[in-house]
């Protein structure tokens, strides 16, 4: 006797195509198929965003306040320190303003570099467990880190209505495109590392070490200025401007550091800004292309490395 | 079966495994020229080709260490084959472990979802099934609670219940049925055979053999990688004990041993016989079983106790007894002897056994000898009432 069910249920099957498990070859249709793959658990993505952030601060009853203790604690330390202490407040108009929109686009690049190096690492229950297309989790990574962006932006700028500094021109854009470009540029380095930490697991002290001082290669807490004093016009100055994130700090400044706009205050600007950004866009995503392919290779021994 | 559709295909499917001794950079530095050498190789699958139909119970059996895991992981995706192809259709949910991604600092309801979706469900049919979950689950009373203030028991309720919830055409298992109290292995079981009449297609690693036995209808056993066996479960099971015995150390016989400086009791031979054997020679289930065990004592000066030890392949006592247990006495004198022990409806189920037989003097240390061991195997028959205790009897004789 035949269940009906199960008759049925052989039909359908019979009907699929059998398909190939695994690694997507194929440099180009792989990328297609893995990135088609991840739309498909778009839901579980949102999920595991959703479980990073709920378990972060679950016990805590200030709850997501602390998320912007740390960014307010850098802006009075940098404000009060490098601005008043040292000065740079007198030379930098705005100054707690400045420092804050670059706080901001520095936070954003530093925590989805920082968690998605270690994401794999940190989910090797559900890696060695369950098939899953692995680039969730440092994907997982960056949607946390977008959420702690916004809730920092959002008080950035509720700061700038306050402050009655609210950016009306179009430089605005500049801060659009640096985001777009900043994530892209982040997401490809962090799928990488991402990758790569399994294998060789000092990289993730070493991505800590790095990231202190890229830190202070890119104007946050001194201003453009003073690197065109020191370096300008020098081939310095364009290894400097060749750094992604100073490029996005510099557009984020750009658009909503409006103080950084006013021609009396003279405040020099890098030339050819908006090309540089979408030079830099495009080869982020011929990056995280790269970056994908490299992974889909690493992934395949994840399960037992780990 | 041949009727049905084929789900899963593996073709010339080889997994090498390579074994780092160096993880971080500094010793791979350091050891970079002697690299390839501390690099160990195994193959932990070699030329493994298959195909499941649509609605088969395969279990995947084999000594630790012998692929069946890394096969079970290979077929779902989670590792990749070194060499060969693995095709597939229709939708898979691998339980290789309960409640994959439950996060104790969620509550169960979060929980549910989260794990639901690892598994493949979208957040609709989650909603849709939440009830039923719960409800399987029993543990309404705490779905809000964080799972880390929950007993194993409820996780593993909860895990459960989210796992057969899965509508998958393939399911994979890796020994999650040995977690679990009574009443939640009948509950996995019975879902087993729900999905078994629904026709889906299960593949499941176990090291119970009577589980194996009971549930699947297809058997690979499995050695170092390589697939010895492919066929029914009964057949495959034999297979499976077969190579246990291989691997272990036979016994040696008292007769190599060399004499100890004092007289010890010396076993001959000993024996075991059925009042019921089929055509191969093997005893049936539920026939009486007869042990006779031939010894003489030389020396007066201890008492000796008789000792009987039955196990199923690979070395699990299954069954103990010694003459004191029996209410018998050796004499001391010296003299010849026959003991013959009755095990009547013998509770044992298929399977090949060892019997052992051992003299010891019943106080102290005394030195003691190898065992005399004598193999024989239970026929597999169907529908044999098994009583779960039975009284040995036993006389002794002097010869």
């Amino acid at each position: 006797m035949i269940d009906p069910e199960a008759h049925l249920r052989s039909v359908r099957i019979a009907l699929l195509p059998l398909a190939e498990v695994g690694r997507h070859r194929g440099a180009f249709a792989g990328t297609a198929k893995s990135v088609g793959e991840i739309w498909d658990r778009r839901e579980l993505l949102g999920l595991l965003v959703r479980r990073e952030l709920r378990a972060r601060y679950k016990n805590s009853s200030l709850g997501l306040v602390w998320s912007l203790m740390r960014p307010l604690s850098q802006l009075l330390i940098y404000y009060f320190a490098v601005g008043q202490i040292i000065g740079l407040a007198r030379a930098v108009p705005d100054f707690a303003i400045f420092v804050f929109v670059g706080l901001t686009a520095w936070t954003l690049f530093s925590e989805i570099i920082s968690n998605s190096t270690v994401s794999i690492i940190s989910n090797q229950g559900l890696v060695k467990k369950v098939y899953l297309p692995r680039e969730i989790f440092p994907l997982a990574s960056v949607g946390s880190a977008l959420f702690g962006f916004l809730v920092q932006f959002i008080v950035l700028l509720a700061a700038v209505v306050v402050l009655g500094r609210f950016p009306t021109s179009w430089d605005i854009l500049y801060a659009a495109g640096a985001f777009i470009m900043l994530v892209t540029f982040a997401t490809s380095l962090g799928v990488l590392l991402a990758g790569l930490t399994v294998y060789a697991r000092d990289l993730e002290h070493l991505v800590e070490v790095v990231l202190a001082v890229l830190f202070w290669a890119s104007p946050i807490v001194y201003s453009y200025s003073f690197v065109q004093n020191a370096i300008g016009g020098s081939a310095l100055e364009q290894i400097y401007l060749a750094n992604p994130i100073t490029v996005a700090v510099l557009g984020f400044q750009r658009g909503l550091w409006v103080a950084g706009s006013v021609p009396a205050n003279g405040v020099s600007w890098p030339p050819d800004m908006a090309t540089r950004m979408v030079v830099i866009f495009l080869l982020s995503v011929v990056f995280l292309w790269f970056s994908q392919r490299i992974f889909s290779r690493l992934q395949g021994n994840f399960a037992q490395e780990l | 079966m041949s009727a049905t559709p084929t789900i899963v295909e593996l073709s010339g499917v080889s997994k090498k495994f390579v074994l780092h001794q160096h993880k971080s950079l500094k010793e791979r530095a350091v050891a970079f020229s002697a690299a390839r050498k501390h690099q160990e190789a195994f193959w932990a699958l070699r030329d493994i080709d298959l195909q499941i139909a649509t609605g088969t119970t395969l279990g995947l059996v084999g000594h630790n260490g012998s692929g069946k895991s890394t096969l079970l992981k290979v077929i779902g995706g989670i590792i990749q084959p070194t060499t060969g192809v693995v095709r597939r259709r229709g939708r898979l949910a691998a339980l290789l472990e309960l409640g994959a991604g439950f996060h104790p600092d969620l509550t169960g309801r979060e929980n549910v979802y989260l794990n639901a979706s690892i598994l493949g469900l979208t957040k609709a049919e989650t909603s849709r099934f939440f009830d039923a979950i719960v409800d399987f689950s029993g543990i309404e009373a705490f779905i809000d609670t964080q799972v880390k203030f929950y007993s194993s028991g409820m996780y593993v309720r909860l895990a459960f219940a989210v796992s057969v919830h899965v509508d998958p055409d393939l399911l994979l298992i890796d020994e999650v049925l040995a977690v679990g109290d009574e009443p939640f292995q009948q509950k996995c079981l019975a879902k087993i055979a729900q999905f078994q009449r629904e026709g889906r297609t299960i593949v499941y690693v176990s090291h119970s053999s009577d589980q194996v036995a009971q549930l699947c209808d297809r058997v690979l056993v499995l050695d170092h990688g390589n697939m010895i066996f492919d066929g029914s479960a009964d057949e495959g099971i034999d297979v499976l004990r077969q190579t246990y015995t291989d691997s272990t150390p036979s016994f040696v016989s008292p007769k190599s041993v060399s004499a100890p400086a004092y007289a010890l009791p010396s076993v001959g031979s000993l024996r075991i016989s059925s009042s019921a054997i089929d055509t191969s020679g093997a005893f049936m289930p539920g026939s009486d079983l007869l042990v006779t065990l031939d010894f003489s004592n030389d020396d007066m000066s201890q008492r000796l106790t008789a000792e009987i030890s039955i196990d199923i392949q690979p070395g699990v006592e299954v069954y103990r007894v010694s003459t004191d247990q029996l209410g018998i006495e050796i004499p001391r004198e010296v003299g010849a002897y026959t003991l013959a022990i009755t095990l009547p409806q013998n509770p044992f189920v298929s399977g090949s056994y060892s019997l052992r037989a051992s003299l010891a003097p019943t106080q102290g240390d005394g030195p003691h000898q190898q065992p005399s061991v004598q193999h024989f195997s239970i026929a597999s028959a169907a529908g044999v009432e098994r009583s779960n205790s039975f009284n040995a009897s036993a006389v002794l004789r002097t010869r």
